[in-house]
């Protein structure tokens, strides 16, 4: 009993205004979710913006680039659902999320939009080796470049619309995270496979996505405030480092020499793409990390309740004068 | 309707599935509710009203689930938390008692019926127990996310997970505010308190309700519970506990179909103070995501303005 009534001290500050719990267990669940997703996060993100730098690309006549970007989104499009279905808890009835939509669950509306992007990519690549059906290329094309930078962004929502702290409160800046990584990992995968004077779009799609993925990274940070500590902390915080890291030296390393020497773009890209990817696991860490903590989830609540006019919080003490306290 | 000779007797073992009762026609039995619809052909919305100022702590609302839904065993192990040793909801705890431990000086009026044991020394010590249970929200956020739509509202106003669909995609877990869901080791799938939707049917009351030996945890039409809840309140207000508040007891945020009533804050048994419903945010969840994905074809449209290699 001593020993409980520590760990709420602890939590509480005995009553000196601190934050009170259940023994300082969590509120919420943390997800069950494993590296797959996180795994997904980032080859959903570099095929979706792939797609849209394949079309472009087609569109300005280079062809290499158009080759590598559309392969990129190929590859990211087929190792996806790999991940996802591995993630399932009965894998063998992910066939069940193809049976409905609904336009409330962002995983089942991102799950459409991957099924018809996975299918346009498979289009455009056979056409294109094969040699057959041009226009249906063309428009199966026109079709995974609109839905790619959805793909690349929906997954944000998929992680806001959950009760994580770290993840719902953040649901303004997620999606411009998400794209920006996506747009410096398909700029770099590009840049990696492509003859350095051929890639100008790519190496200018990696410096543009890196710069402001840090950028956005950051000014999320600052507006979350006390929440944004998952994200600094821990494994989320080691991964978040070894983001900004990787990210701004691919992108530095790009500038200087990417034009040039083709070694430098190669360096160049892996910083990105590694850059990338660390970005996603740390804010899926920071997500249980912050789930794992009750301060992050009654906090933010309890100073909610607070700035309430005493009338409209519901849970609060009643008092004799009819007031609550 | 229900045939005597079938009557199900809790843990004899005649249900191999809770919700496989022989006999019953269930396609004629269950109509599936819209989702946003509340209500289905006049049947009232049923719930909980767990009044924790009764509750003595004896966990037979814990006990009775397990038999009734044949929920596994969890590890029996020591917590060192009081009389806690269920620790939390998941899918193998679909009631969970809480036992919170105080130093607090007594004003209980024995009048109110309230059961907090006095002890003889300087009676400065309180026991809080609490029943806590899944809320079958009106906004329910894991019905919101399900995307296989295993996760529906049942004729009652309910929100049960139908096993046969749930291919454990997880995303229902970090969306409940309140912890409720979890997946079920070596099953894969979620599992939470389902009402006793097979009780429900058949017009008993769920099994934890009928355990209870206090009447704690009482089952009836919402409107009715919410009724009761506000006189029993005001009932103790008078008598002087100044703590008893509700919880979850309107149809405000979440619109709990199970409901409390609290001597503390919520966040003392675990429960949080003031859950936003967050996946009624469709103008902030999509707005920005529509924004970022422009931002990225944009983006990407910008980086061939200095040419196209």
């Amino acid at each position: 009993m001593s020993e409980a009534r520590s760990v709420s001290e602890e939590v509480r500050g005995d009553g000196q205004g601190g934050l009170r719990s259940y023994y300082g267990k969590p509120i919420i669940k943390e997800p069950t979710w494993e590296w797959q997703i996180p795994c997904y996060f980032f080859t959903g993100g570099l095929a979706g913006a792939s797609s849209g730098l394949g079309l472009l690309a087609d569109l300005a006549g280079n062809e290499r680039l158009t080759r590598t970007a559309r392969l990129a989104a190929l590859a990211g499009a087929a190792a996806s659902p790999v991940f996802l279905i591995l993630d399932l808890g009965v894998p063998k009835r992910f066939y069940n999320m193809l049976r409905v939509f609904k336009p409330t669950s962002p995983m089942s509306v991102g799950t459409w939009i991957l099924s018809v992007f996975g299918t346009s990519s498979g289009i455009v690549a056979a056409t294109d080796v094969l040699g057959i059906f041009p226009r249906l290329g063309k428009a199966a094309e026109t079709v995974a470049a609109l839905l790619g930078p959805a793909l690349s962004t929906y997954t944000a929502v998929l992680l806001a619309d959950t009760s994580v702290p770290v993840w719902h409160e953040a649901r303004r800046e997620l999606p411009l995270v998400f794209a920006a990584s996506s747009a410096a990992s398909a700029g770099a995968a590009a840049t990696i496979f492509t003859p350095p004077e051929g890639a100008g779009p790519a190496r200018r799609l990696l410096i543009g996505g890196s710069a402001l993925e840090i950028a956005v990274s950051e000014a999320m940070k600052r507006r979350l405030g006390r929440l944004a500590e998952p994200y600094e902390k821990e494994e989320a915080g080691r991964y978040e480092k070894l983001s900004t890291a990787l990210t701004a030296s691919g992108a530095t390393l790009t500038v200087i020499l990417g034009r040039e020497r083709s070694w430098a773009a190669t360096l160049g890209g892996a910083l990105a793409l590694g850059g990338a990817a660390a970005k996603r696991w740390a804010i899926f860490k920071a997500g249980f990390q912050s789930a794992r903590d009750p301060e992050y989830t009654v906090g933010p609540q309890r100073e909610r309740l607070e700035s309430r006019p005493p009338a409209q919080r519901r849970t609060q003490t009643f008092e004799r004068d009819g007031s609550a306290t | 309707m229900t045939d005597p000779q079938r009557q199900v007797i809790p843990g004899s073992g005649h249900t191999p599935d809770a919700y496989d009762i022989e006999g019953r026609d269930r396609a004629q039995t269950r109509p599936v509710i819209p989702l946003g619809q509340k209500s289905y052909d006049g049947q009232p919305r049923m719930g909980f009203f767990t009044d924790t100022t009764v509750c003595i702590g004896c966990k037979a609302c814990e006990v009775a689930c397990k038999e009734w839904n044949h929920v596994p065993s969890t590890l029996m192990e020591l917590t060192g938390n009081s009389y806690d040793n269920t620790g939390d909801l998941g899918a193998d705890s679909w009631r969970h008692v809480a036992f919170i431990e105080q130093r607090k000086p007594i004003k209980v009026a024995q009048e109110a019926g309230v059961t907090t044991p006095a002890t003889e020394g300087d009676g400065d010590f309180r026991w809080l127990m609490s029943s806590d249970v899944c809320k079958h929200c009106t906004n329910a956020p894991c019905l919101d996310v399900c995307p296989t739509g295993s996760l529906f509202r049942t004729e009652f106003g309910t929100v049960v997970v139908q096993e046969d669909i749930c291919n454990g995609c997880g995303y229902c877990v970090p969306a409940c505010p309140f912890g409720v869901l979890d997946q079920r080791e070596g099953d894969g799938r979620v599992w939470k308190c389902t009402l006793c939707y097979d009780r429900q049917s058949d017009g008993l009351e769920p099994a934890c309700a009928q355990a209870c030996p206090t009447d704690s945890i009482q089952y009836g039409p919402l409107d009715e519970l919410r009724e009761k809840a506000n006189g029993r309140l005001e009932m103790l207000h008078e008598a002087g506990v100044d703590d008893a508040r509700l919880y979850g007891a309107d149809e405000e945020g979440y619109g709990m179909g199970a409901f409390f009533l609290l001597l503390d804050e919520p966040e003392v048994y675990g429960l949080p103070p003031d859950p936003e419903v967050v996946s009624r945010k469709f103008k902030s969840l999509w707005g920005s995501a529509a924004v970022a994905a422009g931002a990225l074809a944009v983006g990407i449209a910008t980086a061939f303005i200095g040419g196209g290699r």
